[in-house]
């Protein structure tokens, strides 16, 4: 699922973290034919050597939360520059949603995108197939044909199944078939015409905002359906502190639900939204700052386990225009390394064998792959880290097709410096004579 | 406008080359723009009601939504200070075949516009066109955001009457959360000193209100009380549909200012309404007809407001003394 022959790599003297097996010590990775290979096993003669002294080296991170825009809205991003992104953001794989044009809905598709990705993938690629046709929320999709044909998790992330006895039925019926369902957690008829979070600030912008009991309303929901059915259910993108809480005490229950959260909603407030630019229009909506510490309090306890990005490229035109009429979403892929080191490594909300972990196996896990560890047999995926590194955002570095960041001109610490898939470095800040081409933009 | 001609206003507070909002404003820049209004609505009482501050410059009204009011009211505020004006609506205006504003605006700054007026649905369109405009923005109301001029007007009929600020209570009754002259007016009211409580369905108080320094309450009765100044908001009629209110006849009984309620009021209390008013809903007819109503005393302030604001803001733009205005 990505383009690369297997390779063999020596990566020498880093920091080696291991979220499954608990290694953290000064040592060697080597990858060898693509796999890991065991712990201590020397290395033939001829692999290439990467010298990782002084930085950090983590199984391939993992963003389970990426819109590729590929097939249907090719000048935004592809499978080809929205992999260069991943890689230049320090991404091993990333997992893509099915909001494309034709949405994912069928085999046909998630082969389509296999296929793509196999041939111009930067790193690997696992598709996910939405729960109903056409996004429409209406009737559930072929998730047999959509398993079989290599969709590794169901979403209509964008939008939300609104009629509740169709979700039951598709947990119901995705269980059977061992794909999770990931879920955009928003009641339309609470969020209706709402283009940012309801506060003071919607109240002082004028605009029309959305009451985070549309989240919580549907994530309640969630937590009631999990408990009854059983199926895996992932809350994608949570926002409010409300959410947090039902999902901490779901948890505690013993209910198998699982959350994520984006870097943007961790660095922003809807007090950003003051100047109404569109880079900061994204759904669900920044939230308020009591919203922020309870998503991070959540990283802290370990409610929320997995760390994604929500990259979603748009086209510059289409996001200058009125705040109303601008679509929702920004692009992350390249921002959320640095983003999430900085604001969760560095400022002591989590460790970083926590976070690596939150990168890496607990996205592995929740999706059963093989990836996202470095035990010996696993694919060969490492990504070196530079956790003192010093970044300043600018998205005209960005690989991505598009620009529409909120980070721009950000100062933050941390950063991944090498992307390796299956052996393969595919970016390299340690040997900056090797940078990655940018794939042109259609 | 002698005052104007001669340069005796070059004291004033007064540097900006757009209008977005009161939010943004000083007390002192509001006072500014009062009392400029002021000298302009002495000319508005001489026989020749025109004055050459604006000779030269073009200002074009772009209204992407529906106003009767206040686009006449602009359009007349630049005829008066000899500007060449014209107003552009949403169904003559390209965006109707799929312009964007951006697109729509810039066409306009071309032809060598020095002042565009919008008034748009969207909240910040005016904020969003300023970012890139040379020509100076007016936010002739921009969705529930802001609505600068309307404020303005409603601070000088206030002053005009009651000479200051400073311990007058003023209530706002009705739909504050759709409301852009409920914010704007809170914004200037506040910032001048007077005490502000607003007034309506808990449904349309919207939420945080509490920190711009207002007082909410939901009992009209015991706010006319009090209320030195009543300024009666429009109720959209639309609003039932999303259910914020159960129905027309329900909102007049207790959010209404009736004859009856307004018994209870101080003698000399001040009914204000931004128009159009829906008789007998918001407003009793009678009332709007009344002694105590101020309402086209408003329309006629607003006249000067503008010519106030338009006179600044080219001042602002051509520096101290490169205006038209000697």
């Amino acid at each position: 699922m990505s383009r690369h022959a297997p390779a063999s790599l020596w990566i020498r003297g880093g920091r080696v973290l291991d979220p499954e097996s608990g290694r953290d010590e000064i040592g060697d990775v080597l990858i060898r034919g693509g796999l890991i290979a065991a712990a201590g096993a020397a290395p033939p003669a001829g692999t290439p050597a990467l010298d990782a002294a002084g930085l950090v080296v983590a199984p391939g991170l993992i963003d389970m939360h990426v819109h590729l825009r590929d097939p249907g809205e090719t000048g935004k991003e592809s499978i080809a520059t929205g992999t260069a992104a991943a890689a230049h953001g320090g991404f091993t794989s990333v997992v893509c949603m099915p909001n494309t044009i034709p949405v994912a809905d069928h085999g046909g598709i998630i082969e389509y995108i296999r296929a793509e990705a196999a041939r111009r993938g930067l790193v690997r690629v696992f598709p996910t197939g939405s729960i109903t046709v056409g996004l429409a929320g209406e009737r559930m999709t072929e998730i047999g044909d959509l398993k079989a044909s290599g969709a590794v998790a169901l979403t209509d992330d964008g939008h939300c199944v609104q009629n509740h006895e169709l979700m039951r039925r598709a947990l119901q019926y995705a269980k059977h078939f061992a794909l999770p369902v990931l879920d955009h957690c928003q009641d339309y008829s609470l969020s209706a015409g709402g283009v940012m979070h309801e506060g003071y600030w919607s109240t002082v912008l004028g605009l029309r905002g959305m009451s985070p009991l549309a989240e919580e309303l549907i994530v309640a929901r969630n937590v009631l359906l999990a408990e009854a059915c059983g199926g895996d259910l992932h809350v994608q993108h949570i926002s409010t502190r409300g959410a947090v809480e039902l999902v901490r005490q779901a948890r505690t229950r013993g209910v198998r639900i699982t959350a994520e959260v984006t870097p943007h909603h961790l660095m922003f407030t809807d007090a950003d939204v003051k100047g109404y630019d569109t880079d900061f229009k994204m759904n669900p909506p920044l939230r308020s700052k009591a919203d922020v510490e309870a998503l991070l309090a959540g990283l802290a306890d370990g409610t929320i386990t997995v760390l994604a990005s929500d990259h979603a490229p748009h086209h510059a035109h289409q996001k200058d225009v009125e705040f109303d009429l601008a679509p929702f979403g920004v692009v992350g892929l390249e921002t959320a390394v640095p983003a999430y080191l900085d604001r969760l490594l560095h400022a002591g909300v989590m460790s970083l064998p926590a976070l690596v972990a939150a990168m890496t196996l607990h996205p592995a896990r929740l999706l059963r792959l093989p990836i996202g560890r470095l035990s010996p047999g696993a694919p060969g995926d490492v990504t070196i880290l530079d956790p003192e590194r010093d970044v300043v955002v600018d998205t005209a570095s960005f690989v991505s097709c598009s620009r529409n960041s909120p980070f721009q001109g950000l100062r933050l610490k941390g950063d991944a410096v090498a992307t390796i898939v299956a052996g393969n470095v595919v970016m390299n800040r340690i040997d900056p004579r090797r940078p990655i081409v940018p794939e042109p933009c259609r | 406008m002698v005052d104007a001609e001669q340069g005796d206003l070059k004291g004033l507070v007064w540097d900006r080359p757009h209008l977005l909002g009161l939010e943004p404003l000083s007390a002192e820049e509001i006072t500014a723009v009062l009392d400029t209004a002021q000298s302009f609505k002495e000319v508005l009482a001489r026989e020749i009601k025109k004055v050459p501050a604006l000779r030269g410059r073009t200002v074009v009204n772009l209204f992407l939504e529906p106003s009767t009011r206040t686009r006449t009211s602009f359009e007349l505020a630049a005829k008066r200070l000899s500007a060449d004006v014209m107003s552009i609506t949403a169904a003559a205006s390209s965006i109707v075949k799929g312009e964007t504003l951006r697109d729509t605006a810039r066409n306009i700054e071309a032809l060598q516009v020095d002042m565009l007026v919008i008034r748009h649905s969207a909240a910040g369109a005016p904020d969003y066109l300023a970012r890139f405009l040379k020509a100076s923005v007016i936010n002739a109301g921009d969705g529930a955001h802001e609505h600068p001029t309307q404020g303005l007007l409603d601070l000088f009929t206030i002053r005009e009457r009651r000479g200051a600020f400073a311990g007058l209570h003023v209530a706002i009754v009705g739909d504050i959360l759709y409301s852009r002259v409920a914010r704007s007016d809170i914004w200037g009211l506040t910032k001048l000193g007077a005490r502000v409580t607003v007034c309506g369905p808990p449904t349309l108080i919207p939420p945080g209100i509490e920190e711009l320094g207002v007082q909410v309450r939901f009992d009209l009765d015991e706010v006319v009380e009090e209320a030195d100044v009543i300024n009666v908001l429009r109720i959209q009629h639309e609003r039932q549909n999303q259910m914020l209110f159960p129905s027309v006849a329900e909102y007049a009984r207790f959010f209404g200012l009736t004859k009856a309620r307004l018994r209870r009021a101080k003698p000399d209390v001040m009914i204000m309404h931004p128009g159009p008013i829906n008789r007998g809903v918001e407003l009793a007819a009678e009332l709007a007809d009344g002694p105590h109503s101020v309402i086209l005393d408003q329309v006629t302030n607003g006249l000067a407001v503008r010519m106030a604001v338009m006179f600044l803001l080219n001042r602002a733009r051509s520096g101290e003394d490169g205006g038209q205005s000697a």
